[in-house]
């Protein structure tokens, strides 16, 4: 059956033109749906590079989350006077843009087309690895970001509360330790309580099995902590809950426990098994899903804060 | 062609767009978003290296999807420090713009 | 050979994509917001409805069948209180 290719000329050709709409709109609000609806073809593009754990971060992530925040933040931003009206770049100017941007795209696109045959893969370095320290698991993705590539993932697991500090610290000095604005100033609108009380015990629920699953199919720590970050966000913005205070106890807990238990897992490795971050082979199943499920709670306490913002000082 | 070629060129060209918006946009915010269209024009690269390095037994070479994964992540935390910037410069100087010359007006000594 | 469920499976996806061109065509040509809203509604509970149902023979077991359904009021939840939101929004003046 061929019409597989006809299907990717299409999503392709799609991509493309919602990303020029993305690019050329008008006004910030539809620039941002957009750009949300690019993230969605894009999930799809992903699945039919054969990669459906990106395909889920990209659409909970990329396109989710992003699009959250880049709409609280053009709310805020169209909530300050004297926003002065730009001005537009010359035609001059605009035309030696697209030469370079062209440039830039067609030597990519050169880089591409000249890409080594026959392609190497790290894949059988990974699964031996892997399967060596007894982290074989079903899903190989899961595999190498816990076991092959355990480091690198712990380190972006720090530059996500490094995120949130540096968030937090854009704040008045006299704001500090007090909570971020809320996400919606008006009062609960009973539609998106409605919402907000059905979508959350459901959307935790489908996180935490996407989370458990990651281990043998499709799935992870990461898209289960940003589903659960998601149900978080609703709630905010129904006024069921409102964005705690920064100097909050169990918040500041919360964001910790996904890197410090990471971080004791690794030396504990140094230890037990001989080597930094290293899992004793019978133990390393168990002690992966331990650590994803900490570092799933990091996730959903540093994503709703990274979009709440700095504390203010706003009497609400 | 090969999906994974397609997708590759299709990265490419997000890569151009993205560049494009992010030179000319003078909204601080529109800058953000042609960044992070780039940053997903990159990921695509990533990902048609990933599918190129099926091996026997594997549709895909997992190395650089788990690459991809930690960066969409970081790159929304990057975006969001952006913002945050950007909404305290916009209310520190009273201006929705990236442009030096004018913040350096005299503000009238209202501070956030 | 197609079986009965093939062919059922194909009925029910074809009339679920006509269900999602007939709200494409609504969203590009009806003349206002409340209108493309009413469109867009069809598509959503309608089109993915029945897309759904079409797959539900195809699925892997009554797990599976069951997490299509699910998606499928996910879908509708989520889609009615955002018609709602945005529906507000349009009457306050809002774009």
């Amino acid at each position: 059956m061929s019409l597989l290719p006809i299907l990717d000329v299409v999503l392709a050709s799609l991509v493309i033109g919602v990303a020029i709409f993305t690019i050329s709109a008008r006004e910030l609000f539809a620039s941002v749906v957009g750009y949300v609806a690019y993230g969605l073809l894009l999930a799809f593009v992903w699945i039919r590079l054969y990669a459906p754990d990106v395909a889920l971060t990209e659409a909970a992530v990329g396109s989710g989350v992003t699009g959250v925040l880049l709409i609280t933040a053009g709310k805020r931003l169209g909530a300050l006077k004297n926003a002065a009206p730009e001005a537009q770049p010359g035609f001059a100017f605009k035309l030696l843009t697209a030469v370079l941007a062209a440039l830039v795209a067609s030597a990519l696109g050169a880089v591409i087309l000249m890409l080594p045959d026959p392609p190497p893969s790290l894949a059988p370095e990974a699964a031996a690895a892997a399967d060596g320290a007894g982290a074989g698991l079903g899903n190989p993705i899961t595999a190498v970001l816990m076991s092959y590539r355990s480091l690198d993932t712990m380190l972006e697991k720090i530059v996500l509360i490094l995120a949130v500090v540096g968030v937090w610290s854009v704040g008045a000095d006299k704001a500090w330790g007090k909570a971020p604005a809320p996400l919606r100033q008006q009062k609960p609108y009973a539609p998106m309580v409605f919402l907000a009380q059905m979508l959350a015990p459901v959307g935790a629920l489908i996180a935490i099995h996407i989370f458990w699953t990651g281990a043998n199919a499709p799935g992870g720590a990461f898209q289960g902590g940003a589903l659960l970050a998601a149900m978080w966000m609703v709630t905010m913005m129904a006024r069921l809950a409102d964005p705690p205070r920064i100097d909050s106890q169990w918040l500041r807990l919360a964001l910790v426990a996904g890197p410090a238990v990471f971080l004791i897992s690794g030396l504990a490795g140094a230890v037990v098994a001989g080597a930094f971050f290293a899992y004793p082979p019978s133990l390393a199943k168990p002690i992966i899903l331990f650590i994803e499920a900490f570092m799933v709670l990091s996730i959903a306490a540093a994503l709703p804060m990274l979009v709440a913002g700095p504390p203010s000082e706003r009497p609400d | 062609m090969t999906p994974s070629v397609l997708a590759g060129l299709t990265g490419a060209a997000l890569v151009g767009f993205g560049l494009y918006g992010l030179i000319l946009h003078p909204h601080p915010l529109r800058k953000l978003l042609a960044f992070n269209l780039m940053g997903s024009g990159v990921f695509l690269v990533f990902g048609i290296v990933a599918r190129r390095g099926a091996v026997a037994g594997s549709r895909f070479d997992p190395v650089p999807q788990a690459m991809v994964i930690t960066g969409i992540v970081v790159a929304f935390a990057a975006s969001a420090i952006a913002v945050a910037l950007i909404l305290r410069l916009s209310a520190e100087s009273s201006h929705v713009t990236l442009d030096p010359e004018v913040w350096t007006k005299p503000n009238d000594g209202t501070t956030k | 050979m197609i079986t009965l469920l093939d062919l059922f499976s194909i009925a029910a996806i074809s009339a679920g994509t006509f269900f999602f061109f007939a709200g494409t065509v609504g969203l590009l040509r009806f003349p206002d917001s409340l209108t493309r809203l009413h469109a867009l509604t069809k598509a959503d509970n309608l089109g993915l409805g029945l897309v759904a149902l079409g797959l539900i023979p195809r699925a892997d077991g009554a797990l599976s069948a069951l997490k299509l359904i699910v998606i499928w009021v996910l879908v509708l939840l989520s889609g009615g209180s955002t018609s709602q939101l945005i529906g507000r929004a349009l009457r306050r003046g809002r774009k």
